[in-house]
């Protein structure tokens, strides 16, 4: 980490100026993520206190093994590493962005903001896959004595613990809170990625008409870039949550 | 080259902040050291999947931690280096970091209560003491409910 380097004998709380150098709207946007990092982080944790309060709880590589077109193959972790390396990758497009922003470079920006764009739009695509794989897939399931083939919602939960019935193991009821956290953490998150591809399409558009060219600094793809780098910061500890641990 | 000198985005800052020359190939250096540390990750939660560390609870629990610092260490690159919180002024950066503290206790407490509650249904409030653990819950459960 490098120390800005500040004059001396400025008086930074003396009004007039901001006192951590940087615009109103640049530190206002640092302390939404912050309270957004406490709700997302509220969702986790509470999540996490749910999860370690039951004798039994889904494991997360007999749900998540599945990858698009590859049928009934066995792939735990293979389709969200996917998904993280995506995002990761947006976000290094974004930082590109905003370093050719520092340099004025229009066409810079466009470039690195359009893949940006694509990469968010990937994400939403694969999680889409995600979620309408676990809503319609189905998995066998032994209810009163019979077995049913389920789906995974918010009221269905076919990855309960495994008991033995005519010779084979199947499958129990499991715990119906973790559709409901699944889908609704994962559907927040979704909804972030959304509204930061929608203002990342805005940014591009405004990016190619020379808005920022002619107020002469891309500070605004800037605080952009930092919902981007937030989301993809959520999503790090969502794949740690759901999939990793 | 590049054009270093712009408008500074708003009156209200003093000075520009001090342009690096090799910002890109730290940026890279940077995309390399989070791509090997998810990687990292994913093997370690591959082995769990595959139970490559037995059964051994103690050790499980360990490689879960291990991932999570690992986890940390990705947010602290991404914060610090893609945010750019690491070349803001110090006062900024404490703004961020000390609330963010408050994660500690945050996650500490709602786990110890998890497990807590887990113990108390397990022995009926401390009034027995827990069942052994058996996979074979009746045939006309309907699903666990807290």
């Amino acid at each position: 980490m490098s120390t800005t380097a500040i004059p001396t004998n400025t008086k930074w709380w003396n009004g007039g100026r901001s006192p951590f150098n940087a615009s109103y709207g640049k530190v206002m946007m640092w302390y939404f993520l912050m309270s957004d990092a406490f709700t997302f982080g509220a969702f986790l944790i509470s999540y996490g206190t749910l999860r370690f309060s039951q004798n039994h709880w889904v494991d997360p590589n007999h749900v998540f093994n599945s990858f698009p077109f590859a049928g009934h193959a066995d792939l735990p972790l293979a389709f969200v590493s996917i998904m993280t390396f995506i995002l990761i990758i947006s976000s290094v497009t974004m930082v590109m962005a905003v370093h050719k922003g520092h340099q004025m470079d229009q066409k810079g920006v466009e470039k690195y903001m359009l893949w940006t764009i694509v990469g968010g739009a990937a994400f939403l695509g694969c999680q889409a896959w995600e979620w309408t794989h676990l809503l319609t897939g189905e998995h066998a399931v032994l209810v009163n004595g019979q077995i049913e083939h389920w789906n995974t919602t918010v009221s269905h939960n076919p990855f309960g613990p495994e008991v033995m019935f005519n010779g084979q193991e199947v499958a129990t009821p499991g715990p119906i809170a973790f559709g409901s956290y699944f889908f609704e953490i994962t559907g927040f998150h979704g909804f972030h990625v959304l509204s930061g591809v929608v203002i990342n399409i805005i940014m591009y558009i405004k990016t190619k008409m020379g808005h920022f060219q002619q107020r002469g600094h891309y500070e605004m793809i800037e605080k952009a870039g930092l919902y981007w780098h937030f989301v993809d910061l959520v999503w790090v500890f969502v794949f740690l949550c759901f999939y990793l641990i | 080259m590049s054009e270093h000198h712009q408008v500074l985005s708003s009156p209200e800052i003093t000075f520009a902040a001090p342009h690096k020359d090799d910002a890109v190939k730290r940026f890279m250096i940077v995309t390399i050291v989070l791509s090997v540390i998810t990687l990292i990750e994913l093997g370690f939660g591959f082995g769990l999947a595959k139970h490559w560390f037995g059964h051994n609870s103690g050790l499980i629990l360990f490689i879960k931690g291990v991932i999570c610092i690992l986890s940390l260490a990705k947010a602290y690159y991404i914060v610090s280096v893609f945010m750019h919180l690491g070349d803001e002024v110090r006062n900024l950066i404490m703004t961020i970091v000390v609330p963010l503290c408050l994660f500690i206790w945050f996650i500490t407490a709602f786990l110890w209560d998890g497990n807590s509650w887990k113990n108390l249904r397990n022995t009926n409030a401390g009034s027995r003491p827990a069942q052994t653990e058996q996979t074979v819950p009746a045939a006309k459960e309907s699903g666990t409910k807290e």
